[in-house]
């Protein structure tokens, strides 16, 4: 999806760079401040609303074997409810009687109602097929709760039990690097690079973590769900391939989702 | 595995196995979860499901919490005692590469292609500032900038600086050596950088020529 950028962005940008350039080590603070005004700037007009428009389009559109729309998914608010529903993702669902998160719901709706095969969604690669489509309605869904606060219910056991789950995942250190998401989440103001990381210990506060994503990354022009952007945290683990909408990455979502009750929710937001 | 390898996992187990004991449902909450972990992953590229099974050292550094001290110096010395000195006692290698290393983030993903020594970058800048010139550097570890200067270390070969020296090649090879559970990577131990490599990071943070220590 090309972006489009005024010529003055560009000047700017460049003006910005060569600024840069010459300002050397006293820049490093004003380097993060020139990366926030930058983002600032191209939030006028964020690419993720594109997406929202196509996703609210696939919402309502008759579509796969049985020829029917998704206006009678139950995302946990009761059939067709939309509005506020992200907010409380993922959450337990009596008619599978499992936890969801908005990902492995939508694949449950697209199943039941269009007679999709979520097996096939499953092994399909981000950005193609009908992944694309997961990316647009995840753009719109979230949409439709921007500005609502993180509102997980933990009443059920088994919310709980994916909670304690997601909080040992979070610890848990693997790999050649022995990498845990805590190596890079676990402390308050860090960063890798330039790249601020939120503490997702607790409540990182609004719009940030959780509650902003999905998200257009600017750097690839790609949305992103937040089940690649937890495909993509475990691949720089140097962990193995976590299944699309499997248990860890739900109960990853649940961890964090409840961490950051009260959170304005932004997504779809606008990175780097 | 060695005799001497085998008691002091042991031990290392037991002292994880103790400190769990308190806690109620420990085990079955334990277990349950690492089925979990099984069921979510697959294999891809390089990256095998093999990496989910955890050494005594992870496990112990896995509770969201520090390990005990007990628990922390036994980790410690295990990993003190995977440190080999440099096979021809060389310990310092080119800085202009240990430069390039530092900014490489590359390597042991899924995408990359081979696990080889010579495909991985050290990823140094991604948490430490090294040298004044580059200004995209992470704060998860600490800076390094002056790194030989600040310790005094003017000539590396001097035997006033052998202990500085050798303990930055430990901490290289093995950083939980002297901080059980260190967030940085075992970069020797875990054959993630080859010898060679280790000297040209060595070099960086140690030659008096380097930009660490010049500028």
């Amino acid at each position: 999806m090309p972006i489009t950028v005024r010529p003055s962005t560009i000047a700017w940008v460049a003006a910005l760079a060569a600024a840069l350039a010459a300002a050397g080590a006293s820049a490093q603070k004003s380097a993060a401040d020139g990366i926030a005004e930058y983002r600032a700037m191209l939030a006028d007009g964020n690419p993720a609303e594109l997406f929202e428009a196509k996703g609210e389009d696939l919402w309502k559109q008759k579509r796969g074997p049985k020829k029917a729309s998704l206006e009678r998914c139950d995302l946990g608010l009761g059939p067709g409810v939309v509005k506020g529903a992200w907010v409380q993702l993922p959450r337990w669902f009596a008619d599978t009687g499992r936890v969801q998160d908005l990902e492995s719901r939508l694949l449950t709706c697209m199943d039941t109602l269009q007679g999709f095969a979520p097996d096939q969604i499953i092994k399909t690669p981000f950005g193609q097929g009908e992944q694309v489509t997961m990316e647009a309605l995840s753009a719109w869904i979230s949409a439709e709760s921007r500005g609502l606060r993180m509102a997980l219910p933990q009443a059920h056991p088994e919310e709980k039990r994916m909670y304690q789950m997601g909080q040992k995942a979070f610890f848990y250190r693997g790999g050649p690097m022995d990498f845990a998401c805590s190596t890079c989440h676990g402390q308050a103001y860090k960063r890798i690079r330039l790249q601020d990381l939120p503490d997702l210990r607790g409540n990182p506060g609004d719009g940030v973590g959780f509650a902003a994503w999905p998200a257009y990354r600017v750097s690839s022009g790609e949305m992103w769900s937040m089940q690649r952007r937890l495909n993509d945290c475990f691949r720089q683990q140097r962990f193995p391939y976590p299944g699309y909408t499997s248990d860890v990455t739900i109960a990853l979502s649940v961890y964090m989702g409840v961490n950051a009750k009260g959170a304005e929710a932004i997504a779809p937001a606008l990175k780097r | 595995m060695t005799r001497f390898h085998k008691i002091s996992l042991g031990a290392v187990a037991a002292a994880v196995l103790a400190g769990c004991a308190a806690l109620p449902a420990g085990s079955a909450l334990d277990s349950s979860f690492l089925a979990m972990l099984k069921g979510s992953f697959r294999s891809e590229g390089i990256a095998t499901v093999d990496r989910l099974d955890q050494d005594a050292g992870q496990q112990a550094c896995s509770t969201g919490q520090p390990p005990s001290e007990t628990v922390a110096k036994q980790v410690e010395a295990q990993a003190l005692a995977t440190i080999k000195p440099p096979s021809d006692g060389q310990y310092l290698g080119d800085w202009r590469e240990g430069e390039k290393l530092a900014q490489n983030g590359r390597g042991m993903t899924w995408t990359d292609k081979s696990s080889a020594p010579s495909a991985n970058g050290a990823n140094c800048y991604n948490c430490h500032q090294i040298t004044k010139a580059e200004i995209s550097f992470g704060t998860i570890g600490p800076s390094l900038y002056q790194y030989g200067k600040l310790r005094g270390v003017s000539d590396p070969k001097d035997p006033a600086a052998a202990a500085m020296v050798q303990y930055t090649w430990g901490k290289i090879n093995n950083a939980w050596a002297y901080n059980a559970c260190s967030n940085m990577p075992r970069f020797g131990h875990k054959q993630l950088l080859d010898e060679q490599q280790i000297k040209h990071v060595m070099a960086l943070l140690l030659d008096p020529k380097s930009p660490v220590n010049v500028q």
